[in-house]
């Protein structure tokens, strides 16, 4: 005989639930990727003229501003790794988080060391429960990123890539107004010469792929990717650009000054831009994820209920045979 | 008269885009008006400033610009900012309130302050 009903019942009343609540999430995500993938559009503009902005004027300034050119020695290198923080998303996590892994064990190998930032708690926990050393971590806006949340992440990550890997992140004198105040969770610690970023690119709805990028200094081969130059959607001022490359550029104020103005800019730019894009495919990660778990629950509800209905007609029969039985058994009996 | 495009993007969205025959803003060094073919210049703007633009046809625009820096490469100019509001879409009435209300004691107010009369400007309301 198979399961009982009760038991059956039971099952497909869970799954029932189950599968209300992954339709649920699958629908507020649905609806948070048109609006994440939205801003990402948006924002792309910025971020490419920008980096326009800052290749043109690296090729015309004579400056060694830490920003354009790499230090002579690479001690400490800065890894921003951008996970979500909630699950709910099927592998989006752990694709980032394997990637971020990979590239810390390439920074380990090459001799550098790495300083861990983590943004999400899903990555926090992470590197948390490996024992690893979070030089800071950031959470409760992985879904909606604002501006300002940029802003504070890209302000420590500045501020310890202008320290450099061989001084401590100080907290500004009263007199001076850098560019940079550093939070204070960072002072203290010893800077970065190079900063990385791990996030997931948001490709298109079906593709998403974690990628990990240097951001400081810039490095040439990233500027001359035309993928991020050109999807501006403005072609026409793309095309314009290479005429006035070789251009004499007038600074203000001067290059050195102007630059390291420019350099928590960048940064927050490009961190913002890594937000958006993350959060854009946790979106889509999680509406994928949970549209497999909702047909996943729907199609054992059918295949639990079959069963069930079967076990109602085997029991049935069972009583029918029973009464039948218990008739014919009187029936001779009375005889 | 000449012409140049100008663009003017902030972090979410492009504020303004078109040709224009001047453009007026304040750099952290002093006040610059861009005329098409100026020199190739990259400029910091100061943190809250107004800038005006003067389409080739139609009305000047005024926008309030925050945390933002120019750029101009001899045929196009790009101006981006952290953020920036289009003079008629500010709320004057909020931003007197604000000017007014702003502590000019601390840094903080000071920059409230500036940020309340860039709209202001934006808006067309002289700052005093």
């Amino acid at each position: 005989m198979p399961a009982s009903l009760r038991v059956l019942r039971r099952r497909i009343r869970s799954s029932r639930n189950i599968a209300q609540i992954t339709k649920a999430q699958e629908t507020v995500a649905t609806s948070r990727i048109s609006k994440a993938q939205a801003r990402v559009e948006n924002s792309r503009p910025y971020v490419a003229e920008f980096t326009n902005v800052l290749t043109q004027a690296s090729k015309a300034a004579a400056t060694d501003h830490p920003l354009l050119v790499p230090r002579e020695e690479i001690r400490r290198v800065g890894v921003l790794v951008v996970t979500s923080d909630r699950g709910l998303c099927g592998g989006y996590n752990a694709n980032t988080l394997r990637l971020a892994n990979k590239r810390l064990a390439e920074i380990t190998a090459a001799g550098h060391e790495p300083m861990l930032f983590v943004v999400g708690r899903k990555g926090r926990d992470f590197f948390r429960f490996r024992g690893r050393d979070i030089a800071q971590s950031w959470t409760g806006f992985s879904e909606l990123p604002q501006y300002e949340n940029a802003v504070s992440v890209a302000d420590s990550l500045a501020a310890a890539f202008l320290a450099g890997g061989d001084q401590t992140i100080e907290a500004p004198a009263e007199d001076e107004d850098p560019a940079v105040v550093a939070p204070e969770e960072v002072q203290g610690l010893t800077g970065v010469d190079e900063l990385h970023v791990v996030y997931t690119a948001f490709a298109t709805m079906l593709s998403q792929t974690p990628e990990a990028r240097q951001v400081a200094p810039l490095s040439l081969e990233e500027l001359g990717d035309p993928s991020d130059a050109e999807d501006s959607g403005d072609a026409s001022s793309s095309q314009d650009a290479p005429s006035s490359q070789d251009a004499e550029y007038d600074f203000e104020p001067e290059a050195d000054q102007l630059f390291d103005v420019l350099l928590p800019k960048y940064l927050r730019t490009r961190v913002f831009a890594a937000f958006l894009d993350a959060a854009a495919s946790e979106s889509a990660a999680r509406r994928r994820a949970m549209k497999a778990a909702t047909d996943n629950a729907n199609d054992l509800i059918d295949d639990l209920t079959r069963e069930a209905n079967q076990a109602r007609q085997a029991q049935i029969t069972q009583e029918i045979s029973e009464i039948v039985g218990g008739a014919d058994a009187l029936a001779t009996a009375g005889e | 008269m000449a012409e140049m495009q100008v663009d003017l993007v902030a972090v979410e969205r492009k504020v303004w885009s078109g040709t224009a025959e001047f453009v007026f803003a304040r750099t952290s060094v002093g006040e610059i008006g861009i005329l098409p073919r100026h020199e190739p210049l990259i400029a910091q703007l100061v943190d809250a400033g107004m800038v005006r633009i003067d389409p080739s046809d139609g009305e000047s625009v005024r926008v309030a610009v925050f945390g933002g820096f120019l750029s101009m490469d001899g045929e196009k100019l790009t101006i981006l900012a952290e953020e920036a509001e289009l003079g008629d879409q500010i709320d004057v009435s909020a931003a007197q309130q604000d000017r007014d209300r702003a502590d000019t004691d601390d840094a903080a107010g000071r920059a409230a302050k500036a940020r309340a009369e860039a709209r202001l400007a934006a808006a067309g309301q002289a700052a005093e």
